[in-house]
């Protein structure tokens, strides 16, 4: 075994082979950028090395530099991780010709998996299905609309060095082919360099599943069950979970034995993946076709481990150090459920957008009967725009997939995050939606069931009566504090039992009496132990926990818990009955302004008053931590006003522009 | 007997009633409330004694002997919030516009004599079209009551103004001299002359929100402190507000329990300094961090944002906090922020409410429109404030205190009585780029060497160990035991005496 590995990657990933290394009494070297400098992973490494400047190119890209870190520590051995250089077949056999183990598969077998037409191919040769499809070159259009026509509309049209949903062009005729071809040809020249295009057929209800292989270097290889990965967002995963509610017994073993050949074809070792897709229409368990094959270790790898019980960091490291796997295709057996959901920096209600930053609050939730936390920042931290904008791997697990669906809805009440936006709302409101609970996945279930973006979970009339009645006990707790302030006229005040709580604009009539509850009448029984200053507040309603994160705004709070945050005022029945005087201030309009989405520094600005502009052209630049963002307009109008000028440092949510009404 | 209680009951009744329901409603239609339901939601249940409430006008022209409405247009008399004694007027506009005449004026003065020989809080309420115009000079007297009251009771009780409705002409000025104006948006206005007069004189066309709204206030001119949304906001603010404030200067600071630890460790504030010294950071999450509950009422929180000031408690006593924003304007001092945390030193002083500044400053903001609007008369303000304040003074240097702004920013040389420093302060004349540009001139055209003494003199001054050897810096602290720190001091400075020498008063440059 090993005595010193180096872990080529930051974050999460490094964290989590780091954990494993220790566990194994392997020491470990992590490497960093000066953005990482800080980082937990090098604090959790024995040694750390620094790589350069924080762009990944040329820092966590560099592999001279990767190499030169292994020999000066003496390190036997690289886990890749994944991103970065995991899947590069030059960095693989660099270490091997340097004498240095890739904790990974062979080179040969992530060259051959690296191209898409080249592993479709292998694939087909291997007995694998794929999606039917022409694989060779195509001349022209003309050709293009004859093989279309052969394998039937709807159809694919995909650059061929294309990912992450670039250079792809659905079509449904003719004409749609006819369009579509050559620009297909030229995005794949612009963004691959490679303007070779192929065509397949497309898959309806589409959802996406992977089998988990892994292999030794004896030759023994075994699949892990399946993954479904369906919920995405733009081509990204967001909710991850094995086993799949789509896949049978029958089916998982087809799919296995499928994979297993392939990695079999490839001579593949190490863990990998065979990414699949799936037609949620076919329900002959036939159905499932090749899409690529990832020869790295996944980012949702844990489900797998949750529900087989193996470590697969720990498999990888024994497998590179020429280790037999210690057990057969017999002996892996998938109990309960897992599920993963991915804590991105990215604002929902924002229209996801990105948002980087210092982390000032970050508790995650706490971790242990059946929750696990896979994560690389701290409070303190920052999420930095050089690298993905992932925070944390939220996974719970069950013994049925509604216990560990039940579990994410709880862990992501607790998980406190603040300084920057995240999506611990969505991923909530995932969890609650029908759809998802009846396992009714597509690949475009976000864009089917948000399609107007998110505003937050819906609400039910329960958990409102039970936000009034928490509402009430909190203000009863600061209220008989408050009147436990020295130098008072007389002696101190009981606070008021009665209240009226509104939620969301709705009033209830509370009365507090210690632990019993009435709202709107009806009796509750709330335990909950609060204390002035609290942000996350435990609460036992009626038996049942509710766990909400309580922000004081002014005389109001925010309520966040279950996927949506709640404006909640509390005030004694004098004062509501006379704020019932105050007139709502009607929000404005905010479509009709430009708003700055981010604290910084308008650089430029292309309009001025009376401009008319098109939806999607460049209507500012704001720089933001010597970052570049182009504001560009979301429909077509004409300019107003304009209310900031280039130089001005603006706030988050500055109105830079303002549009003529619609 | 029966008959005499009815008849007050009776008066009472109508007294009640101001202006009549239907001007009762009308104050409803603007969503503003009444003045007895605005002490209503201010004061503790049923703890208002009312004072005065039978009192008239004594104007007999005009008509005005045919219409006497009991009170007057104003409502006083004291309270309690939270327990603790408040006096309080509210200018009630269903009363002939809640415009000020001689007897509504003794009224006020009245609650204002009170408060002062009792030594407790006054809040005003105002809501008032102005002088009683029927009543001519004795309005104008009346509005002079006041005034001089205002300026006795100054550092003696605190003073705090609500502005809930209309308040101009000389009606501006009683606000103006209490220590806090709070606004109400788009209900309140405030100014000395209205839009028309404004039009006749300067031709400049204006509306009453724009000339002196609450917006106009708290982000501009800085007149008021904090603008609310509504009646009900801004008066349960004033409770939350209130509970920060001692009752007078000679009482002790109020105590407000908590369970927040005194020696909470952040050690997410290890990181709170950026990698980079011109990335700016949040100075509010320091204040938040460092305070109980991360409960900080800030004042003037859009005005003059490259300084924070506000309240907040520590073991539940009260501290004034003044914090260099970094976020804004690299924190600067400029003639705003000098004269915003001159103001809130003072009345800190004036309350012995302890000074906790946090310090990052790169110095005083150059430029021609700061020196010609006087920068130097205003930037002493702040430095004579702190000067002068003898009430315990706990500075941490968080990273930049350069040149006259180090001074100035209670440094020890103003009688700090704790001066910490974190490991990232940078105490110098100025920057180490402008440093050496002056004392290696004959260097500028090579950069190399201009590189290399740039180099010598932040590894000589970009730290606080120069300061501290030379007993500037008490001691060199973790951020993350900042809290512990302060809390700390303040427990041993809880017993410091210090007098200036005797003198009629000050001579602060206005």
């Amino acid at each position: 075994m090993f005595k010193k590995i180096l872990i080529a990657n930051r974050g999460e990933i490094a964290c989590r082979v780091i954990r494993t290394a220790k566990k194994m009494g392997i020491k470990t070297v992590a490497v960093y950028s000066d953005a990482d400098a800080r980082a937990p992973h090098v604090k959790m490494a024995d040694e750390a090395v620094r790589l350069g400047p924080p762009p990944a190119a040329e820092s966590y890209l560099l592999a001279d530099a990767i190499i030169a870190a292994c020999k000066a520590t003496g390190a036997e051995a690289v886990h890749p991780g994944y991103g970065f250089l995991s899947e590069r077949e030059s960095f693989a056999r660099a270490l091997a010709e340097e004498g240095i183990a890739f904790i990974g598969p062979p080179p040969n077998a992530i060259a051959a998996m690296g191209d898409k037409i080249e592993s479709k191919k292998l694939a087909k040769q291997a007995g694998v299905n794929v999606v039917p499809g022409y694989l060779g070159e195509i001349a022209d259009t003309d050709e293009a609309v004859r093989i279309a026509s052969d394998i039937g509309y709807p159809v694919m049209m995909k650059a061929s060095a294309g990912g992450g949903g670039k250079g792809m062009r659905l079509a449904y005729s003719e004409q749609d082919v006819r369009e579509g071809f050559e620009a297909t040809k030229r995005e794949g020249l612009a963004s691959f360099g490679d303007d070779r295009v192929f065509i397949e057929k497309f898959i309806e209800s589409p959802r996406h599943i992977e089998i988990q292989v892994l292999g030794d270097q004896h030759g023994n290889i075994v699949y892990l069950g399946e993954r479904e990965c369906s919920v995405q967002r733009r081509h990204q995963k967001v909710v991850e979970e094995a086993p799949s509610p789509f896949v049978t017994p029958e089916m998982r073993k087809a799919m296995g034995e499928q994979a297993v050949a392939l990695a079999r074809a490839v001579g593949y070792y190490s863990a990998g993946t065979v990414e699949l897709i799936v037609s949620g229409a076919d329900t002959t368990g036939q159905g499932f076709y090749f899409l690529e094959m990832n020869t790295r270790l996944q980012v949702e790898h844990p489900v797998t481990e949750e529900v087989t019980g193996l470590d697969l960091v720990e498999q990888m490291i024994r497998v590179a150090a020429g280790e037999k796997l210690a057990f057969t295709q017999e002996d892996v057996k998938l109990t309960g459920w897992a599920i993963e959901n991915r804590v991105y920096a990215e604002d929902p209600y924002r229209g996801f957008l990105p948002s980087t930053g210092r982390l000032s609050r970050y508790r995650p939730s706490p971790a242990g009967n059946g929750v696990r936390v896979d994560d690389g920042v701290f409070e303190g931290g920052e999420v930095s725009m050089f690298y993905d904008p992932m925070i944390a791997k939220l996974i719970t697990y069950g013994a049925t997939r509604e216990e560990a669906i039940d579990k994410q809805i709880a862990a992501l009440d607790a998980f406190e995050l603040g300084g920057i936006g995240h999506n611990v709302d969505f991923l909530s409101a995932l969890m609650q939606h029908p759809r998802f609970r009846e396992g009714r996945l597509t690949t475009g279930f976000i864009a089917e069931e948000y399609p107007e973006g998110f505003q937050g979970a819906p609400a039910s009339a329960e958990l409102r009566r039970s936000l009034a009645a928490l509402g009430a006990k909190v203000a009863t707790v600061e209220a008989a504090r408050a009147r436990h302030i020295d130098g008072q006229l007389g002696a101190p005040l009981d606070p008021p039992s009665n209240w009226v709580a509104r939620i969301d604009g709705e009033d209830f009539e509370v009365a507090v009496l210690d632990g019993d509850v009435t709202v709107a009448g009806a009796p509750f029984h709330v335990e909950v132990d609060y204390a002035p200053g609290q942000r996350r507040v435990d609460a036992m309603i009626d038996g049942k926990p509710l766990t909400v994160q309580i922000e004081r705004q002014g005389s109001s709070w925010l309520f966040t818990t279950r996927g949506a945050k709640h404006r909640v005022r509390v005030l004694d029945p004098r004062t509501a009955a006379l704020a019932g005087h105050m007139i709502e201030k009607v929000p404005p309009d905010l479509s009709k302004y430009l708003l700055c989405p981010m604290p910084g520094l308008l650089t430029q600005l292309h309009v001025s008053e009376g401009d008319k502009v098109e939806a999607g052209q460049p209507l500012a630049v704001v720089e933001a931590m010597k970052m570049e963002n182009i504001l560009r307009a979301e429909k077509a109008g004409v300019v107003k006003a304009v209310e900031a000028k280039a130089g001005d440092s603006l706030a988050v949510d500055a109105v830079i522009l303002e549009f003529e009404g619609a | 007997m029966a008959t005499t209680i009815e008849e007050l009951e009776d008066r009472r009744e109508r007294a009640r009633l101001g202006g009549g329901q239907a001007r009762i409603d009308a104050q409803h239609a603007k969503g503003r409330l009444t003045a007895r339901e605005r002490l209503d939601v201010l004061l503790d249940p049923g703890s208002f004694e009312e004072y005065d409430m039978f009192v008239e006008h004594n104007c007999s022209d005009f008509g005005m002997e045919s219409q006497k409405v009991p009170g007057d247009g104003v409502v006083t008399g004291s309270g309690t919030i939270n327990g603790r004694l408040v006096y309080v007027f509210a200018q009630d506009f269903t009363v002939f516009g809640g415009s000020l005449s001689e007897r509504h004026a003794q009224k006020i003065c009245k609650v204002m004599d009170m408060a002062l020989k009792v030594g407790a809080p006054v809040i005003g309420l105002n809501d008032s079209g102005g002088a009683r115009i029927q009543e001519g000079v004795a309005s104008l007297g009346g509005y002079a009551e006041v005034f001089q009251r205002n300026v006795l009771a100054s550092g003696v009780v605190p003073q705090i103004s609500l502005i809930m409705g209309p308040c101009a002409g000389g009606a501006v000025y009683s606000p103006a001299m209490t220590d806090f104006i709070f606004m109400v948006k788009d209900s309140s206005y405030m100014f000395v002359t209205g839009p028309d007069v404004v039009k006749t004189v300067t031709n400049e066309v204006v509306t009453q929100e724009e000339l002196g709204g609450a917006v106009t206030h708290t982000t501009k001119s800085g007149v008021a402190d904090v603008a609310f949304e509504n009646d009900i906001e801004a008066l349960l603010a004033t409770r939350d507000f209130f509970d920060y404030l001692p009752l007078s200067n000679r009482h002790d600071l109020p105590t407000r329990p908590t369970t927040d630890p005194w020696d909470r460790i952040e050690d997410s504030l290890d990181t709170l300094i950026p990698d980079s010294a011109n990335k700016p950071y949040d100075m509010h999450e320091l204040i938040r961090k460092v305070v109980d509950e991360g409960d900080f009422f800030e004042v003037q929180p859009t005005h003059a944002g490259n300084i924070l000031c506000g309240f907040g408690r520590v073991e539940g006593r009260t501290i004034g906090i003044v914090a260099n924003q970094p976020m804004v304007l690299a924190g600067v001092l400029d003639i705003n922020s000098s004269k915003k945390a001159g103001r809130f030193v003072r009345f800190c002083d004036a309350f012995d409410i302890p000074i906790v500044t946090f310090v990052d400053v790169p110095g005083f903001l150059p430029g021609v429109a700061q020196e010609h609007s006087g920068i130097i008369k205003h930037g002493a303000k702040l430095l004579f404030a702190y000067a002068e304040a003898t009430v315990p003074k706990i500075t941490v240097i968080t990273r930049k205190a350069y040149g006259g702004a180090y001074d100035v920013m209670a440094s020890k040389h103003l009688r700090g009585d704790l001066n910490y420093a974190w490991p990232s302060a940078e105490i110098a004349v100025m920057g180490a780029k402008g440093a050496v540009e002056i004392i290696f001139r004959k260097d500028i055209g090579d950069a190399q060497k201009i590189a290399e003494r740039t180099r010598e003199y932040e590894e000589r001054f970009a730290n606080p160990f120069v300061a501290a050897s030379k007993g500037f810096i008490d001691e060199v602290i973790m951020p993350h035991s900042t809290r512990r720190r302060i809390a700390l001091g303040l427990r041993k400075l809880r017993d410091k005496q210090l007098e200036n020498p005797w003198k009629k008063h000050d001579n602060i440059p206005l």
